[in-house]
């Protein structure tokens, strides 16, 4: 023990985060972060000015975009809360566990690419695309909350009492509030997911976003974010529970078009689209393992390593973010007017989905990953750094405590800096999803090499693209529990 | 030093001090005793909001060490002096430990009875060692006064001794809140008795035996 403590070691958590830090330092020279516009400040000047005079006049319908997007959330939430339950009760069977981990690991946009190809602009397309991976996430929190609650009552009455009403009468009652909670959380997630879903070409806010930003409609773009503010902003004064069966018994017919679903189409899909070449075409063995090498080579490869390397940069800029934005809100460092605005900074940087800021950055930046890994850190830096702040809040602290940076350093930091990676590395796997996604925009990770797959009517090569990122989300995050273990770390579920 | 002139003080409406008068001086070793509950806690706070007031910056020992659990003693002790030393000093100081401020915490940890734990994270310290770390943090802090809420609670008897006798000849003022009357009459030359948030008794210490003391805590 002597030999121990007479030398100032450096904790793990320390040494975790300087690798880290410098893997992402090692990462940044292989990444592309060039600017390829050649104005970005007049692109800017041109963006902001839309600001001083948002419109919607040259919007076809603002308010069907709103409904579309909030009809979309709750129908896709409300089938993920249903079938999530229902899978949480039987998360222990391992098959379950492996199911809802792959569906979690593709990104409500993939999901949406795929069910495009199969039901084509069917509203079910949008249903899925959210309910599915809702579903799985879903069934994994709903199990742990059940499993971290009190069972005493539940085993008291079970044996004569049949499994469902006890679990009705002796769980639930006191779960609620938890599952309540979540729930809510998810919605608020439901509705930035939809409005995204609209870029890839379904009827909500980010479909006429799309079409304003790429007309260089700033004044519409602009109009159309803050309706989309106020929406998420003022959710707790038009989401009341009672309100709740009505919204979900109107959503369809908002929602309700006249496409129908092709039974060709979807057979076909699955017989024949999803197929690779080579087995379609009946050709020998090692041509088929050629076109799984060149695709491998070609397309996985490039996709995975520029993924990898966006990941790591924006993973450290979001916590250096975080670190530095946590205060704004936090009691400790400032008096009630500052942390009113750091709040309402939050809020925005937090509420706007990094595919949107991404899509705002490329904008003026032109193609590359600075768009990319600005957008991620922004967007999940604000997320941490709203948690942090919060919990900062309850810290107990001496009442001769010291004030401003000495404060900040040898008070607060050590205090909760676990906390602060616990979250960290709970979003490793989430910015990684997001990374991957923002391929579509033109950034090259696994995205983009789907997107083209897709666009090439490949729907082959998508699904195995898509199957590869699915795996590497699900590493990644098991690489993260591993560590969060590692540093017993914990931490409870937070948006994606 | 201080004068506190039919000072009171409530808690949601619930009087937890009234009608206190206290004179403080400088020099005095004092000690409020009292059952738990009657007020001694709330005086020192009292006390001490009153002195920063006047720009007195009294060192402190809380009741639960305000300590951070994940720095080690080393770190914990060193904060007692955060505010004489630039920002930067005090950074360098938290990554790489400087030999300076390593030799005066470790003379304060040794006389303390806590060799060889200068580097110990203090999440695994036990709990008399934590409230000695709390200790060693006030004496780094140094300063005209201290204040210190059942600084030996943790502490076994002969520690509790050495405690207190060191703390003695550290500071020159001293405003101890005691539950062990004998700790009091031992090493403090004022007390005050406390008794439904209002003193009792305010007296040398000479003049006071333990049976006296004893009768605060019938109920």
């Amino acid at each position: 023990m002597t030999s121990k403590t007479s030398k100032f070691t450096h904790t793990l958590r320390w040494k975790v985060s300087w690798l880290f830090f410098l893997l992402a330092l090692i990462c940044t020279p292989f990444a592309d972060l060039s600017i390829n516009t050649y104005d970005p400040i007049a692109e800017l000047g041109r963006m902001f000015s839309g600001l001083l005079h948002p419109s919607l006049k040259n919007i076809e319908s603002p308010l069907n975009a709103l409904l579309q997007t909030i009809s979309f959330a709750f129908l896709g939430v409300a089938f993920g809360c249903l079938i999530g339950f229902i899978l949480s009760l039987i998360f222990h069977w391992k098959i379950i566990r492996i199911l809802c981990a792959l569906v979690r690991s593709v990104h409500e946009l993939f999901w949406a690419l795929i069910f495009l190809q199969i039901f084509g602009l069917h509203p079910l397309t949008g249903i899925l695309a959210l309910g599915l991976p809702y579903a799985a996430t879903f069934a994994k929190v709903y199990a742990e909350i059940i499993e971290e609650g009190d069972r005493r009552a539940y085993d008291a009455i079970r044996h004569h009492s049949g499994f469902i009403s006890a679990f009705f009468y002796s769980r639930i009652p006191d779960l609620w509030p938890h599952l309540k909670t979540y729930t809510s959380y998810r919605l608020e997630c439901g509705l930035r997911s939809s409005a995204v879903l609209g870029f890839v070409g379904l009827p909500t806010l980010g479909y006429y976003l799309n079409t304003a930003f790429l007309e260089g409609q700033y004044s519409e773009v602009w109009a159309l974010l803050i309706l989309f503010y106020i929406l998420i902003g003022g959710i707790r004064y038009w989401l009341k529970a009672k309100l709740i069966p009505l919204y979900i018994i109107i959503s369809p017919f908002i929602i309700a078009n006249d496409s129908v679903i092709s039974f060709d189409n979807v057979f076909r899909f699955f017989t024949q689209d999803i197929i690779p070449l080579p087995i379609r075409n009946e050709e020998s063995f090692s041509s088929l393992f050629n076109w799984l090498t060149e695709l491998f080579l070609n397309e996985a490869l490039p996709g995975i390593i520029n993924t990898f390397l966006l990941t790591q940069i924006a993973l450290v800029l979001t916590g250096i973010v975080a670190l530095l934005w946590f205060p704004l809100i936090s009691i400790l460092f400032f008096n009630k007017l500052g942390r009113s605005l750091g709040h309402i900074f939050l809020v925005i940087m937090r509420s706007t989905p990094e595919y949107i800021l991404t899509f705002i950055l490329l904008l003026i930046w032109g193609p590359s990953m600075l768009p990319a890994a600005l957008a991620l850190t922004l967007h999940n830096g604000a997320i941490i750094a709203h948690l942090m702040g919060r919990y900062s809040n309850d810290l107990k602290l001496r009442r001769d405590k010291t004030h401003g940076l000495n404060l900040y350093v040898f008070e607060v930091i050590p205090r909760i800096y676990g906390q602060f990676l616990a979250f960290l590395f709970y979003r490793w796997e989430i910015i990684m999803r997001e990374t991957a996604i923002l391929g579509i925009l033109g950034i090259a990770t696994l995205g983009f090499y789907i997107d083209s797959a897709i666009a090439d009517i490949r729907p082959d090569k998508a699904m195995i693209l898509i199957a590869i990122t699915a795996i590497l989300n699900v590493c990644v995050d098991m690489l993260a529990r591993y560590i969060r273990s590692k540093l017993s770390l914990k931490t409870t579920a937070v948006c994606s | 030093m201080l004068n506190l002139d039919s000072a009171s003080v409530a808690y949601n409406g619930k009087s937890a001090l009234t009608d206190i008068n206290l004179h403080i001086i400088a020099g005095q070793k004092m000690a409020l005793v009292g059952h738990s509950g009657s007020g001694k806690s709330t005086l020192l706070n009292l006390l001490y909001e009153q002195l920063t007031l006047k720009y007195i910056k009294p060192a402190l020992i809380p009741q639960d060490y305000g300590l951070v659990l994940n720095l080690s003693v080393f770190h914990n002790v060193y904060m007692g002096k955060l505010g004489e030393k630039p920002f930067w000093y005090n950074l360098i100081n938290l990554i790489k430990p400087l030999t300076e401020p390593v030799v005066k915490v470790t003379d304060i940890i040794n006389s303390l009875q806590l060799n060889d734990k200068l580097f110990e994270p203090v999440t695994q310290l036990s709990g008399g060692q934590k409230q000695r770390v709390a200790i060693a943090r006030s004496i780094m802090h140094d300063g005209d006064i201290l204040l210190a809420d059942e600084p030996v609670s943790s502490l076994d008897e002969s520690q509790s001794k050495l405690v207190m006798k060191l703390l003695n000849e550290q500071f020159n003022s001293i405003i101890y809140s005691l539950h062990d009357v004998d700790l009091a009459l031992e090493f403090c030359d004022r007390i005050i008795g406390l008794d439904h948030g209002k003193i009792v008794i305010d007296a040398p210490a000479s003049s006071l035996n333990r049976q006296k003391l004893l009768k605060l805590y019938d109920e």
